[in-house]
């Protein structure tokens, strides 16, 4: 599952802009994650401040 | 709700498309799903002098400092200046964001554009297979507001090209993702904006010291997508290059964002949609630079929607002349600027060094960007062999 | 329970400031953390000039 760790995050909305199933969001100030994530991780490797992660 | 067009995300791009088309006579409807336009700032906020005279009215009130030139540093250290309003239309001013983009968004707003915050687009209408506005959420109320022709300007996470059917994804490799302090240091030079690269430093990008006045500057790096090995790289990384090189600094202010680092897009219109900014990957892959890009591309769509609704079609074939006037030149350049990144990415830090070495005793103090890539290819054949088909 | 709208928050933390319980409600960065504490005396409700916090049965 990818978690978005909001303590972290800053809002920038990178990861929305590499997600090849455009399942995420940048709600304001913070990321909605959809079910068509299919948990490939580029987003975890874009953003700044590592406030993604793929969990088991 | 019913307007002529309606414009996604509230920056310099589409205040500048609200404010031709509001100016042109046309209703207008601008939505920015933050609460305030202009906060938080995700950018290093550097803008060249000459791009941004030809756009607006200078204001004081926005500009943090105004610069005599720009110092490059290679990986070890050795630098040279590079002078003002010549270091590839980068430096010049460094603006105040926070203030600026607030203004451009009130002159949309003075000539006639609505302008609506804490709204967001969460889809485009379609009515017999056409689009005619976007779904809206506002303060957690979904509305529709109808409209012909949508211009997408929602930076770099946008949606409204990917809606319409326009691929938008950054592959890693064409997205630079940056991390900066608002820094106080005693070292901070206020009359010098300074790039330091390095594969070490900013893998595939660069770091920067640019002043915003007295002794303080936006202090961050960049990491091309593809390099970043870890988790939170380019956060990291700062936090790395302040220990060398502003141990002391104060910081008093964090920011974080992508930039497109990306080909030209093939399409950046289709039926009833335009997409301006990072929306459509306009910012400069050479520099990171995309505030004067976005903003010209803005004044551009503006112009070519009005004439597309007063024609009543605003079908791709009628929005092309938006296209046509992008390429030449800007679209062209920066896909030169795309070709010269994708080269020296490729670059060791010995190459870097060497190349810089190779111009110490050039009189670059008169060169710009354009002068000194010529003077460096003629220096360093070899090297830069690569770069021989690139015309500047 | 208390219920806070993030669609409708703009993160002001004034009911941070009428909440009797003190420790039960928090204005991290951006959004609001409501703790076990929390009686659902609503008295935040009424003060959220935004209408964000509902006292949902």
């Amino acid at each position: 599952m990818l978690s978005v760790n909001r303590y972290k995050c800053c809002y920038c909305g990178a990861c929305v802009s590499v997600c090849p199933t455009c399942s995420l969001e940048l709600v304001e100030t913070w990321i909605e994650v959809s079910q068509g994530c299919k948990e490939c991780g580029i987003c975890t490797k874009i953003c700044p401040v590592g406030a993604l992660e793929v969990k088991a | 709700m019913k307007y002529d067009v309606l414009v996604v995300g509230a920056g310099p791009a589409g205040s500048m498309a609200a404010k031709t088309l509001a100016e042109a006579g046309l209703s207008v409807v601008m939505l920015e799903k933050r609460q305030e336009i202009g906060d938080p700032v995700r950018c290093a906020e550097a803008v060249s002098k000459r791009g941004l005279k030809d756009l607006v009215e200078v204001d004081p009130r926005w500009i943090a400092a105004d610069l005599k030139g720009s110092r490059v540093f290679s990986p070890d250290g050795a630098s040279i200046v590079l002078s003002e309003e010549q270091s590839g239309g980068k430096t010049g001013y460094v603006l105040e964001r926070k203030i600026f983009d607030r203004t451009l968004a009130m002159e949309a707003a003075c000539a006639g554009a609505e302008v609506m915050v804490k709204t967001r687009a969460q889809g485009l209408l379609k009515r017999d297979g056409k689009i005619c506005g976007v779904s809206a959420i506002r303060s957690g109320d979904t509305f529709q507001i109808e409209a012909p022709l949508v211009i997408g300007a929602d930076g770099i996470e946008s949606k409204v090209g990917r809606w319409a059917g326009i691929d938008t994804t950054l592959k890693p490799k064409d997205i630079s993702t940056c991390a900066q302090f608002l820094v106080k240091d005693e070292s901070i030079d206020s009359n010098y904006c300074e790039f330091y690269f390095g594969n070490k430093i900013a893998p595939g990008a660069y770091a920067w010291i640019f002043p915003k006045g007295e002794k303080v500057a936006n202090v961050g790096l960049g990491v091309l997508g593809s390099r970043s090995s870890g988790i939170g790289e380019p956060l990291r990384l700062l936090q790395e290059f302040m220990k060398s090189h502003l141990p002391k600094g104060k910081v008093v202010e964090m920011d974080v964002g992508g930039v497109p680092v990306a080909p030209q897009l093939e399409a950046m219109t289709t039926d009833g949609v335009m997409l301006v900014g990072d929306a459509a990957h306009q910012s400069d892959p050479l520099t990171g630079g995309g505030i004067i890009t976005g903003m010209t591309a803005g004044v551009i769509a503006g112009e070519v929607a009005a004439d597309a609704i007063s024609r009543g079609d605003v079908k791709r074939a009628s929005l092309r002349d938006y296209e046509d006037r992008w390429k030449e030149p800007n679209g062209n350049k920066l896909q030169r600027h795309y070709d010269l990144k994708e080269f020296f990415i490729g670059l060791t830090d010995e190459d870097l060094n060497n190349l810089l070495h190779s111009l110490t005793n050039e009189d670059t103090v008169k060169m710009d960007l354009r002068d000194m890539l010529k003077s460096l290819l003629k220096l360093n054949p070899k090297l830069l062999w690569g770069l021989r088909h690139v015309i500047f | 329970m208390l219920d806070a709208n993030r669609y409708k928050c703009c993160y002001c933390g004034a009911y941070v400031s009428v909440c009797p319980t003190c420790s039960s409600m928090e204005l991290m960065e951006t959004w609001i953390e409501v703790s076990q504490g929390c009686k659902d005396c609503s008295v935040c409700t009424k003060i959220c000039p935004v209408g964000a916090l509902e006292a949902e049965v």
